[in-house]
């Protein structure tokens, strides 16, 4: 019969997609090996260099961490968080500077987002040039932004409000963009055949389908801007990030971790916070669709 | 036809009115509230205002100044140190490559180590996903000040920083994808006599290798910005220059720099999308990416639990 032909068949072309496949593993594995050597070389990263480091690391990190003796468990704890008002302030600081840049950025975000959206405005060139300034307001990091602008307006919170806000306003800008090119057009439609106007059509058909999704993304940037705000303090933009800068170059060992310890609670407990928010605007929204 | 305001008299007006209060606008309880949240937002801005210092001068002298540095930044040029600048640029991106692939290598096991199909074990399992919690809580730009401190100025510190915060950022991806496969492809390895390392091998990793590269690639896009700002503290990468020539007032320079990151940045964001649409649509799965902008809350029917 021909089940042997058909096995003996079988058998060729499984050996030939093996070949294949082994051939493509060793090119892409030859390619990869390329670009890790090339990598390696521009960022001066060596086997040597980092078997040296690492010992010094685990140094580092030893000396950052307080004695803490069960007997005096209290004194101890005391010692390593006597800073702990002006640290609180600091922190206070640092969620204000967050929730006044995802406010402002979302606020701009808002103002952006129409006319960046391809669905709602007539002219190209109009949807182009906000979609661009949008992109490009993103594209630039939090950190860079805060360097101008202590430059401009003086070290402080304030810079790092204005960074944070313009970063904010170009990354929620696009996302509000695409949010709105996802909506459904009848709904647009009937505004406009009730003769609304363009504002109109934005209020009563857009913001109304995109609003749960303007909340979740705002409150999902608001998670960012605090881990951001945090770190643009170390180029001189306030709050506990300046801090922590200052505690790391002037040796405070122990400083460093008391502030990264609170910092990080800060920010898990924040974290938790807006995701059970989330899912609670997105619960009742899903709610609703079905 | 319709309902003309002749045929309405005021009587039967004043009675829908009563009787569907809402149709005719807010009420006056929902404006006063809508009031209060004015109010209160208002004086919650000018609060931080006043804590920030931020002094109607200050912030008018501010602009003026601004506008000054914004309109220097152009015509932008790269000085006398076009190459420079792109070698630096190029350490930026090998830093976030190599971080990204250190912290992919550690990552792996210690994503099976926290998923709960693998390890059942509460009690262990516990303290391993705090600890990637940790190491994700903490920004690369802390560990970059650390790792400065402890290695010295250079790249080395920022590929470590990189590669720290990934490993948190990935093995908890991993973990999570790995509690998400089939099991039926666990149960046939197992039934046909593999032992656990078969199991791994067969039954999981085909599943899950897809969203670990989709992932991987996906935090090398988002780790070239990081990188591009390493050096503002020193630890290598074109963040140095820029914070070089911002200190020095030269901006022209800098305005040549953003521009040259914001042009590689989008580059490396085009190439590695296009890599992890044919990941994905290889793997035939979708990504489970939880950093920044896929991470972006989706529209609420992509994140539906029960599809």
């Amino acid at each position: 019969m021909s089940t042997s032909i058909q096995v003996r068949r079988f058998e060729e072309e499984f050996a030939r997609l093996r070949r294949r496949q082994r051939f493509q593993l060793f090119g892409y594995s030859l390619l990869f090996l390329g670009i890790f050597h090339v990598a390696a070389e521009f960022s001066q990263f060596t086997l040597e260099r980092l078997v040296a480091g690492l010992p010094r690391i685990g140094e580092y990190i030893g000396k950052t961490l307080p004695e803490i003796r069960y007997v005096s468990l209290f004194s101890d704890v005391a010692t390593w968080y006597y800073g702990i008002l002006k640290w609180l302030q600091l922190l206070g600081d640092t969620l204000l500077i967050a929730l006044m840049a995802t406010l402002f950025g979302a606020a701009g975000g808002l103002l952006l987002c129409f006319p960046a959206s391809r669905n709602l405005v007539g002219r190209y060139w109009i949807y182009f040039a906000f979609r661009r300034i949008a992109e490009i307001a993103r594209c630039v990091p939090e950190v860079v932004y805060a360097l101008v602008f202590v430059v401009a307006f003086g070290i402080g919170p304030f810079a790092g409000f204005l960074a944070l806000m313009a970063h904010t306003t170009g990354a929620l800008g696009k996302l509000f963009a695409e949010a709105n090119e996802n909506i459904e057009e009848r709904q647009l439609d009937g505004v406009r055949a009730a003769g609304g106007s363009w504002l109109e059509v934005i209020r009563y058909a857009v913001l109304p389908q995109v609003l749960p999704n303007f909340t979740t993304y705002t409150l999902w940037r608001l998670e960012l801007n605090i881990r951001s705000a945090a770190i643009v303090g170390f180029v001189g933009a306030g709050g506990i990030g300046q801090e922590l800068y200052q505690a790391i170059g002037l040796n405070y060992y122990e400083d460093v971790s008391a502030i990264v310890l609170m910092i990080v609670v800060t920010i898990t407990m924040i974290d938790l916070l807006c995701e059970r928010i989330r899912h609670r605007i997105i619960g009742r929204e899903s709610l609703q669709w079905a | 036809m319709g309902l003309s305001a002749a045929s309405v008299d005021s009587a039967q007006l004043a009675s829908w009115r009563e009787r569907f209060p809402r149709a005719f606008g807010r009420t006056p309880r929902e404006r006063a509230i809508l009031l209060a949240c004015g109010l209160g937002l208002a004086a919650f801005v000018v609060f931080c205002l006043v804590r920030f210092d931020a002094s109607p001068a200050r912030i008018v002298n501010g602009m003026e100044r601004f506008g000054r540095i914004a309109g220097a930044l152009f015509p932008p040029t790269p000085g006398d140190a076009f190459w420079d600048l792109t070698k630096a640029m190029l350490e930026s991106v090998g830093m976030a490559f190599l971080g990204t692939l250190i912290a992919a290598v550690i990552a792996v096991p210690l994503g099976f180590l926290g998923a709960r199909n693998v390890l059942p074990i509460r009690l262990l399992r516990f303290p391993i996903r705090r600890s990637f919690d940790f190491l994700r809580g903490v920004d690369a730009l802390v560990w970059a000040l650390v790792y400065v401190r402890a290695v010295g100025l250079g790249p080395l510190a920022g590929v470590l920083a990189i590669a720290t915060t990934d490993v948190g950022i990935f093995a908890k991806l991993f973990a999570e994808a790995i509690e998400n496969v089939d099991r039926k492809q666990v149960e046939g390895v197992r039934a046909a006599g593999g032992n656990a390392i078969k199991t791994v091998r067969f039954g999981i990793l085909p599943q899950v290798l897809p969203i670990m590269l989709s992932n991987v690639l996906y935090m090398f896009e988002s780790n070239t910005r990081s990188a591009t700002i390493l050096g503002i503290i020193g630890a290598g990468g074109i963040g140095f220059a820029l914070s070089d020539r911002i200190r020095a007032h030269r901006w022209d320079e800098v305005g040549f720099i953003i521009i040259m990151i914001i042009v590689v940045v989008a580059l490396i964001d085009f190439f590695s999308h296009l890599l992890r649409t044919r990941v994905i649509r290889a793997g035939g799965t979708r990504p489970l990416v939880l950093a920044e902008e896929t991470a972006a809350p989706a529209a609420p029917e992509a994140t539906d639990k029960r599809r």
